[in-house]
């Protein structure tokens, strides 16, 4: 029953790193960016939320209603001002400016908020502790529920929206072939720039789920991008449901992990990550990256 | 009424002139046949027309306004379409979801799903069908036609018949009458002089970027046209 409750713990933890991840996943789908200041947003937008918290007194969960429009916003900016120019500059610009976005956010949210670790789990009430317990070895976390509904219905609701909207069409073209699209009308800087607000919206949500789950502070960004980027890589660069598939596995993986001895928790995810990289599923990842080309 | 006109337009790739003092115009309900040998300028200066490369020089007016500073996607919206070589289909979008994303933001006009469709009935059957399975012909049909989604007032189609077999070819060129009878202002790059000649209304041949004969094709002799391809003796009539 040990390993059950693992694999379930694992599965449930798999919904915040495909949360964490799908964001990454849209960017890089669409845009071909690997965003390494993905991790340091999530952290920002946990960062909004908290500051939202204390000062009005609402939930974290409330909070989120006006703090995603501010995310979002500021994706829509982010790739407006700063990741526009540097997709001009060639594959490695970008790669070398979110590097740099994610230095300056951090050391601007040290600035503001201290070194101090936080939680939003206490402002979240019951549901950051309570559980439904199933047998004496497996209980059903409300929290890890509510995280792994949120991420499926976060990349349910992402790939209705690409396979069933104009605005998902011309997204999915656009990440195609983005000249051509822009040849038959396509502002192919606009819809990157809104695939970033939604990626940056996404990041959000998985850092305040973060937050109320356990403690942040601001350094806690590269971690999650680290979780994220694996998440991504199992499951297959660019591919939605791939990337919930990558987060469980990654989840189990480090659940399982720590059964057997909780130093090797963090150490098995790194592991699984490992292998699918040198397995043939990861050397295709890697031939399609150098074609410029997402799975 | 000239709907575009090009006056002195340069084009470069990097330091390399591709296009040199070019200078035209195309009336409205036109059909121009832009031919020339391989690395001629053609297809640099369809680009640029587009918006899709840059203008290095000259102006390029279009229904009596300056296209400079207009991107190509916002040329698309004042009614320039562009098909460019190779068709450059979405490959993993099917044929009626590249019509629809061409479709989304078009001028107002009578081109919309159904009457393309009606238009081109071989795409019909193959509304479902991924991009990446068609046939050359099949591609090239699927390419003019989402052009046409856009309601265009001018339509660049460049190598319309490149690679593809003869009959896929007859196909194509039976997509070009319905443009015709559609009343399209046309500038179609095409390696056939033939079919270039039969199709268009006017032809202008460049030769290392430049013009070297733009006359109407009533009258006008192949060894004229062969003579300017091949750079024989420079010849321009009007």
């Amino acid at each position: 029953m040990t390993w059950v409750n693992a694999i379930v713990q694992g599965i449930l933890l798999g919904g915040l790193y495909a949360l964490f991840a799908c964001g990454l996943s849209l960017m890089f789908g669409v845009m071909r960016i690997i965003n390494l200041a993905h991790g340091d947003i999530a952290v920002l937008g946990a960062f909004l939320v908290w500051s939202l918290t204390t000062r009005t007194g609402i939930g974290p969960f409330w909070a989120l209603i006006p703090a995603l429009p501010v995310m979002l916003v500021l994706g829509y900016l982010l790739h407006r001002t700063v990741l526009a120019r540097s997709l001009r500059g060639g594959p490695l610009t970008p790669l070398l400016t979110t590097f740099g976005l994610a230095i300056v956010i951090q050391n601007a949210l040290l600035q503001a908020y201290n070194p101090d670790v936080r939680s939003l789990g206490g402002a979240a009430g019951g549901i950051a502790t309570g559980s439904w317990r199933i047998t004496d070895q497996l209980s059903l976390s409300y929290l890890g529920v509510l995280i792994l509904a949120t991420a499926v219905l976060v990349l349910g609701g992402l790939q209705v929206m690409l396979r069933r909207t104009a605005f998902g069409r011309e997204m999915r073209a656009t990440a195609q072939d983005a000249d051509t699209a822009t040849l038959v009308g396509v502002p192919a800087s606009s819809v990157y720039a809104r695939a970033t607000a939604i990626a940056v919206a996404t990041a959000t949500l998985a850092g305040v789920f973060l937050a109320v789950r356990s403690i942040f502070d601001a350094s806690s960004g590269p971690t999650q991008l680290i979780f994220a980027f694996e998440a991504v890589v199992i499951g297959g660069l660019g591919s939605l449901w791939g990337t919930l598939w990558g987060g469980m596995v990654l989840g189990v993986a480090q659940t399982i992990g720590a059964t057997i001895d909780p130093q090797y928790s963090i150490l098995a995810g790194h592991l699984v990550f490992l292998i699918v990289l040198a397995s043939p599923h990861g050397r295709s990842l890697v031939a399609l990256r150098r074609e410029g080309r997402a799975a | 009424m000239t709907l575009l006109r090009a006056e002195n337009v340069f084009a470069r790739h990097g330091l390399l002139p591709a296009v040199r003092d070019v200078s035209f115009g195309i009336a409205e309900g036109e059909v121009l046949a832009l031919i020339g040998a391989n690395g001629a300028g053609k297809t640099t200066l369809l680009r640029t027309l587009a918006g899709a490369h840059p203008l290095a020089g000259g102006r390029i007016v279009y229904d009596e306004s300056d296209l400079a500073g207009v991107r190509a996607d916002q040329r698309v919206r004042r009614g320039i379409a562009y098909v460019p070589e190779g068709r450059r289909l979405f490959p993993e979008l099917t044929v009626e979801e590249n019509l629809l994303v061409a479709g989304r933001r078009a001028r107002p006009g009578p081109w919309n799903l159904t009457t393309v469709l009606a238009a081109f009935p071989a795409l019909g059957p193959l509304r479902d069908r991924l991009a990446s399975r068609l046939s050359g012909g099949q591609q090239q049909a699927t390419a003019i036609a989402r052009a046409l989604m856009t309601n265009p007032r001018l339509l660049l189609i460049d190598e319309v018949s490149l690679g593809l077999s003869p009959k896929a070819v007859e196909e194509v060129y039976a997509c070009m009458t319905v443009l015709r009878d559609s009343g399209a202002t046309v500038v179609l790059v095409e390696q056939d002089l033939g079919r270039a000649l039969s199709t268009s209304d006017r032809v202008v041949c460049l030769l290392e970027g430049r013009i070297v004969l733009d006359a109407k094709t009533d009258g006008l002799s192949r060894e004229e046209v062969v003579t300017a391809y091949f750079g024989f003796h420079q010849a321009r009539r009007s």
